[in-house]
């Protein structure tokens, strides 16, 4: 197939993408204001838009969208921080893997928000707790994945390497880190919808500022447009946020065979 | 042996827990020691209140996650077979995939009350998803030799989706399956925190406020160890049903 010919499907299937969403708000915009249902359990779209537009206007919006997302980013910066680290070192020193092998199967399937009462018992209901409840909730992919991305580098790269006079340090960076970066990038890829996810929930069992505390804010006082004004907010921050990392990836694995294939 | 020796770890953080609360490393107030744990464990095992709680939890998982397989599997095939439909449905999906579903808590609240069904419902939308992401890949990714091959055998069409097309899309499906089911114990969980009158959450955020944290740290304890069995057990399950696969 050639490339206009991809180009054109690309963007037919786009086209078609968006009329079916612009189809699908229609619809509920159309449904809230025919008062099939009663608007406080579906207000229209519009208000909810109208909400939102003056939320980022008085900058309540703003403060809150900057809240959740340094909450959710900081958690997640710790993550990687952590766990590609520790991901490497299991894969390349046996003693490590001993100790953390077992403790990250056991704790990967688990479900971590239920550890929110201890880490808001240790450090309190603050900005700490959620950053480290995100983090603990969104290292487990991280470190899998760069152990696994680590594990499999094959053998013959770095044999050339060690052939050619690599010392280890050489080694690590030149060789394991960029082989082993596409399977690092996809843990980083399940981790941050993670990252999000966990703090949407703190916030909303810690109340405070924030989306998620926002929206059980309005939920408490039946406000249900301000409660609807939280979901879209966090729907479109979640595809950004999720979007620009597929992008930044196909920017950082520009030379591997994967960004090639589709382009 | 070799388990034991795997499993050693756990062990070793078992006994530093134990060992730091022991010699006064960190405050008991903080940190419940391991004896206290076991017993207020063993307390709420047999008063029945655990046994209770966690039953309601895991029947809303359990019938959240039955319905989302069910609709998730038959939508991902449906997407994948019949052009139309995945028209309509893939972009509504890939919208929805990113977000996050505990967002939607308050408002499936209001809609559905406070008791199970607003659970159930949270656990479906969170779980489907997965299902009929991992059930279109499968589905789309079956060799086409072996659907040629059925055809020219005089399949029909719905002999071909179930016969041929469904087994060979189950490792994908299981996949998603077991995403799904992570999810379901996440969704579970923060939803009962959230607003509830029964359930494990509930039981958590009510002994946490109450203060009596070596009972929450067992009934966390015990919720991790829950989460963590079912999924080893279906991986397992995974494993005997797809042991006609070549490995």
């Amino acid at each position: 197939m050639t490339a206009t010919r991809t180009r054109r499907r690309a963007l037919g299937d786009l086209l078609i993408q968006s009329l079916v969403i612009a189809a699908f708000l229609l619809a509920w915009e159309m449904t809230a204001r025919a008062r099939v249902i009663n608007p406080f359990l579906l207000p229209a779209l519009s208000d909810v838009l109208m909400r939102i537009g003056k939320d980022l206007g008085s900058g309540i919006a703003i403060v809150d969208l900057s809240l959740t997302l340094y909450r959710a980013l900081s958690g997640f910066a710790i993550a990687a921080a952590i766990g590609i680290p520790l991901g490497i070192l299991m894969a390349r020193w046996s003693l490590v893997r001993w100790f953390f092998d077992p403790l990250i199967s056991a704790g990967f399937p688990m479900p971590k928000i239920a550890f929110l009462p201890i880490f808001v018992l240790w450090f309190g209901l603050f900005d700490t707790s959620k950053i480290i409840m995100v983090a603990f909730s969104s290292i487990f992919p991280v470190v899998s994945a760069a152990y696994a991305g680590t594990q499999g580098v094959d053998k013959w790269p770095l044999w050339s390497a060690r052939a050619l006079g690599a010392k280890e340090r050489e080694l690590l960076w030149e060789v394991i880190l960029p082989l082993a970066l596409p399977q690092i990038l996809t843990g980083l890829q399940i981790a941050l919808p993670v990252a999000l996810i966990t703090t949407v929930v703190t916030e909303m069992l810690m109340s405070g500022k924030g989306i998620g505390g926002t929206m059980m804010n309005a939920g408490r006082f039946a406000d249900s447009v301000g409660v609807f004004a939280g979901i879209v907010e966090i729907a479109v921050v979640g595809i950004l946020v999720i979007r620009g990392v597929e992008a930044l990836r196909r920017r950082l694995l520009v030379w591997h065979a994967e960004t090639r294939a589709d382009a | 042996m070799a388990t034991l020796f795997r499993y050693l770890p756990i062990l070793v953080v078992l006994a530093l827990w134990e060992a730091a609360t022991r010699y006064g490393l960190v405050s008991k107030l903080m940190v419940p020691d391991l004896a206290s744990v076991g017993a207020a464990f063993w307390q709420l095992l047999t008063s029945g209140e655990l046994v209770f709680n966690a039953g309601r939890s895991l029947g809303r998982a359990f019938i959240g996650l039955a319905a989302a397989t069910a609709f998730g599997i038959v939508a991902g095939l449906l997407m994948a077979t019949i052009r139309p439909v995945r028209l309509l449905v893939n972009p509504l999906v890939q919208a929805f995939y990113p977000m996050p579903k505990s967002a939607l808590i308050p408002v499936v609240m209001v809609w559905f009350g406070l008791g199970d069904l607003s659970k159930i419902v949270l656990i479906f939308l969170g779980c489907i998803l997965p299902v009929v992401v991992s059930t279109y890949n499968g589905a789309r990714g079956v060799d086409h030799v072996l659907v040629w091959s059925a055809a020219s055998l005089g399949a029909s069409r719905r002999a071909i989706l179930t016969e041929v097309v469904l087994p060979a899309a189950m490792p994908e499906i299981f996949n998603g399956m077991r995403t799904a089911l992570a999810f379901s114990f996440i969704l579970m969980v923060s939803s009962e925190f959230i607003l509830a009158k029964d359930g494990i959450g509930y039981l958590i955020a009510t002994l946490g406020d109450g203060g009596a944290y070596a009972a929450m740290f067992a009934c966390i304890l015990t919720v991790a160890g829950v989460g963590f069995g079912a999924d080893r057990l279906f991986g397992l399950l995974i494993r005997r049903t797809l042991r006609w696969r070549e490995p």
